[in-house]
């Protein structure tokens, strides 16, 4: 199909463009980008007027559930819910079930994605086998398979013999490994962050410290190793210091925060919402303030969803027994775009950390609007408001705490691989 | 009078709301002392108590309030979580409404049940105590008892001691106690303290003697004996030499200071048996109190326009 997206703002900071352009698409490839009204014919054309037309998003933190989990997502309404958001790129974490610590595993992943997804799916490998801790994956056979990093999200790595192993070995392929940092003994029982809230409510907190002991333990492992360290989720302002001060000294290290822990802040746990409940958790709002700090200054690096579909079942329970987890793949760029209403970052930097960066971190091919590159095209309005739906959410996940809100920054469409998704 | 018809914590209850419902307490206190116990004004209502974990004194106390007022009290007992008994706490709660319940009191060690609760139901939510947030009832019994020993709250210093981490009795204590004016002292180990809670208005002392110098009022806590072997203490030994309510250490309080505990108490961990039995003790008065508090919650809970 012959696609023309015209009348749009293009933004590109891999080429360092930004202005009215219109992007021819053929055979799945970006053929060029042209003058007003100078690309060639074309059988679809997307009117992108009042529109910035950017790289797709790329997450490189989704957790799809599929194998093992579909009641909770597949990789099909993942997917889908992925370009719903504006992303047509999604990197899965490996705690699915069985675990993707094996080429089976990942080829399923890639296989089940080309035929029913509506985006590229990256997996990311188990760092252990079964994410226990205890053996590394086979690094190289997993990467051969189509496998762009290493992590044992949620079940971190607690010795830090292993760790060290893992970041020393993976240095054979220059592939990051990726920390959920968290003190699981430290953390044990905790549902929300530890603090006044915590207190008020009768919840069981998590300090701040199960996230900052572990970011403190790999930062140093990762200067002893010079291994590539990639830190998730970064939830407190004092693993912002810390990661800060680690790239000051020239530690191998990138980080990467979500929309929830720059939106919100603990008080909202008063409602015992548990679609508050995450790991790490909601914090206060001066981390609130130091994750913005690290955002601006360039310590986080990217911005990722930590999407974590739940059914419901899992969450219309008791707040202590509630999954952890939040849906956050259709309203991430929205909450993150306030980030640029706000003079946090300008537009540029922030299409920079949901695009071009991750992709560089990770070595994937994407991330640009240049000639011969995948069509991968995301259209936003970022002047027209939304309320969010969850109801209407495309992924089954609708555990989200932006339920009503009123965000601004509509996607329009979203182009993966040359497929085109309208949504208006 | 009332804003909500639920009765979920102290912590939603203005001052003039908790001063009410110790003054309508006054009344059935008087009806308690009566031959004949029993008034007629919730005739024909239907109060159903679901206690996920087990408590005796609470549920009789709020069984015996139903009964005094006249109402069909009906337990429905469950000592597992949902987790464990495979229907969620929605669904159990919604059974009991279609059972037919005016009033669903509830005890579950998970915090913020009753509140989950109190937005799918159409019955009166009472919080009979949730995981480490409130016990309402407790902590309005014990202002009453306060209050008819001590009569106003303004000006009075009230020590509370022992494991307040864990205490949902503390905390409706504290809500309810600072409302009113009172200056509120906690006094546990570290370990035992919760996060921050300098913040709620309260002074903090680690040591038992500096806390209950000058107080009026000497309320302790009970003490889970699994504490020990999860590491918050070394021994129940050191506990009581460190924060056990002695003889000598009540004389450090006013000379007219009342002692006051929840029960169940464990005697020679957090307090002797000798002040326990004293003459400063008002922990039975403070069970008898407990049903005319709960029969004015449940009584003007049942007067909120629904």
């Amino acid at each position: 199909m012959k696609l023309v997206i015209k009348n749009g703002r293009v933004i590109d900071p891999s080429q360092n463009i930004d202005g009215y352009k219109d992007i021819y698409v053929e055979k799945g490839k970006i053929q060029g980008l042209y003058a007003q009204g100078k690309a060639p014919k074309a059988s679809k054309i997307i009117d992108a007027s009042k529109c910035i037309v950017i790289p797709g998003l790329v997450d490189m933190h989704v957790h799809l559930r599929e194998p093992g989990f579909e009641h909770k997502e597949t990789i099909q309404s993942g997917t889908t819910a992925a370009a719903r958001g504006g992303f047509t790129s999604v990197c899965c974490m490996p705690n699915t079930n069985p675990v993707n610590d094996t080429i089976s595993v990942t080829e399923f992943i890639i296989d089940r994605a080309r035929k029913v997804g509506s985006c590229t799916v990256f997996p990311i490998a188990a760092i252990t086998k079964g994410q226990m801790g205890e053996e590394l994956t086979e690094l190289e056979a997993l990467m051969k398979a189509g496998c762009i990093a290493f992590s044992d999200d949620g079940r971190p790595v607690a010795n830090s013999l292993i760790m060290r192993r893992a970041l020393e070995y993976s240095k054979i392929f220059n592939v990051p490994i990726i920390s959920h940092c968290e003190d699981a003994q430290l953390s044990e029982g905790g549902v929300m962050n530890e603090g006044l809230v915590s207190t008020i409510v009768g919840l069981q907190g998590i300090p701040k410290a199960a996230e900052e002991i572990m970011v403190a333990r790999d930062l140093a492992l990762c200067e002893l190793t010079g291994g590539r360290l990639h830190i998730a989720h970064v939830s407190t302002k004092g693993s912002v210091n810390m990661i800060r001060n680690a790239k000051a000294r020239g530690v191998n290290v990138t980080a990467e925060t979500c929309p929830h822990y720059f939106s919100i802040h603990d008080e909202s746990l008063i409602s015992y919402d548990t679609n508050l409940k995450v790991n790490p958790p909601i914090r206060t709002a001066e981390d609130m303030a130091g994750i913005k700090e690290g955002v601006k200054d360039g310590t986080i690096d990217v911005i990722a969803t930590d999407h974590a579909p739940h059914h419901i079942d899992d969450k219309n329970i008791e707040f202590d027994a509630a999954a952890f987890g939040i849906s956050g793949l259709e309203t991430a760029f929205a909450l993150s775009y306030h980030l640029v209403t706000e003079n946090v970052i300008d537009l540029r930097r922030l299409i920079t950390m949901m695009s071009l960066t991750p992709c560089k971190l990770l070595n994937i091919s994407k991330g640009t609007l240049s000639e011969g590159a995948d069509a991968d095209i995301t259209v936003i309005n970022t002047e027209k408001t939304f309320k969010v739906d969850a109801a209407k959410f495309q992924s089954k996940g609708r555990n989200t705490p932006f339920n009503k809100w009123v965000l601004k920054g509509t996607v329009e469409h979203t182009v993966s691989m040359g497929r085109v998704f309208d949504w208006s | 009078m009332f804003k909500s018809k639920h009765l979920l914590g102290i912590k939603e209850l203005s001052p003039d709301e908790i001063n009410h419902i110790l003054d309508t307490s006054s009344g059935f206190r008087d009806v308690l002392r009566r031959d004949i116990k029993k008034v007629p004004p919730l005739r024909g209502k239907t109060v159903i108590s679901l206690f996920f974990e087990p408590s005796t004194r609470t549920r009789t106390s709020f069984a015996l309030a139903a009964k005094r007022l006249s109402a069909d009290d009906v337990n429905f007992s469950v000592t597992s979580s949902s987790v464990v008994k495979g229907e969620s706490i929605q669904d159990t709660a919604l059974t009991i409404q279609a059972l037919g319940a005016d009033f669903v009191v509830i005890r579950h060690k998970s915090s913020g049940v009753p509140h989950i609760l109190s937005k799918i139901l159409n019955a009166s939510v009472v919080n009979a105590g949730d995981g480490a947030n409130e016990h309402p009832t407790q902590a309005l019994l014990d202002l009453f008892t306060i209050r008819s020993h001590k009569k106003k709250f303004k000006g009075l210093t009230v020590s509370i001691i022992g494991d307040i981490a864990h205490s949902r009795v503390a905390k409706s204590n504290i809500y309810g106690l600072t409302k009113l004016g009172a200056h509120v002292r906690v006094i546990c180990p570290p370990t035992l303290m919760p996060a921050e809670i300098d913040k709620m208005g309260v002074e903090v002392f680690h040591s038992i003697d500096k806390g209950v110098r000058n107080a009026d009022v000497l309320m302790t806590l009970r003490l889970q004996l699994e504490r020990q072997s999860t590491g918050f203490l070394p021994s129940l030994r050191e506990y009581f030499k460190l924060y056990g309510l002695t003889q000598e250490r009540l004389g450090l309080a006013k000379k007219n200071a009342i002692v006051m505990h929840p029960g169940p108490m464990n005697r020679g961990v957090e307090i002797a048996s000798d002040v326990a039995d004293g003459p400063q003790s008002v922990i039975l008065e403070q069970v008898t109190n407990g049903i005319a508090v709960r029969m004015a919650v449940l009584y003007l809970l049942a007067g909120v326009k629904k």
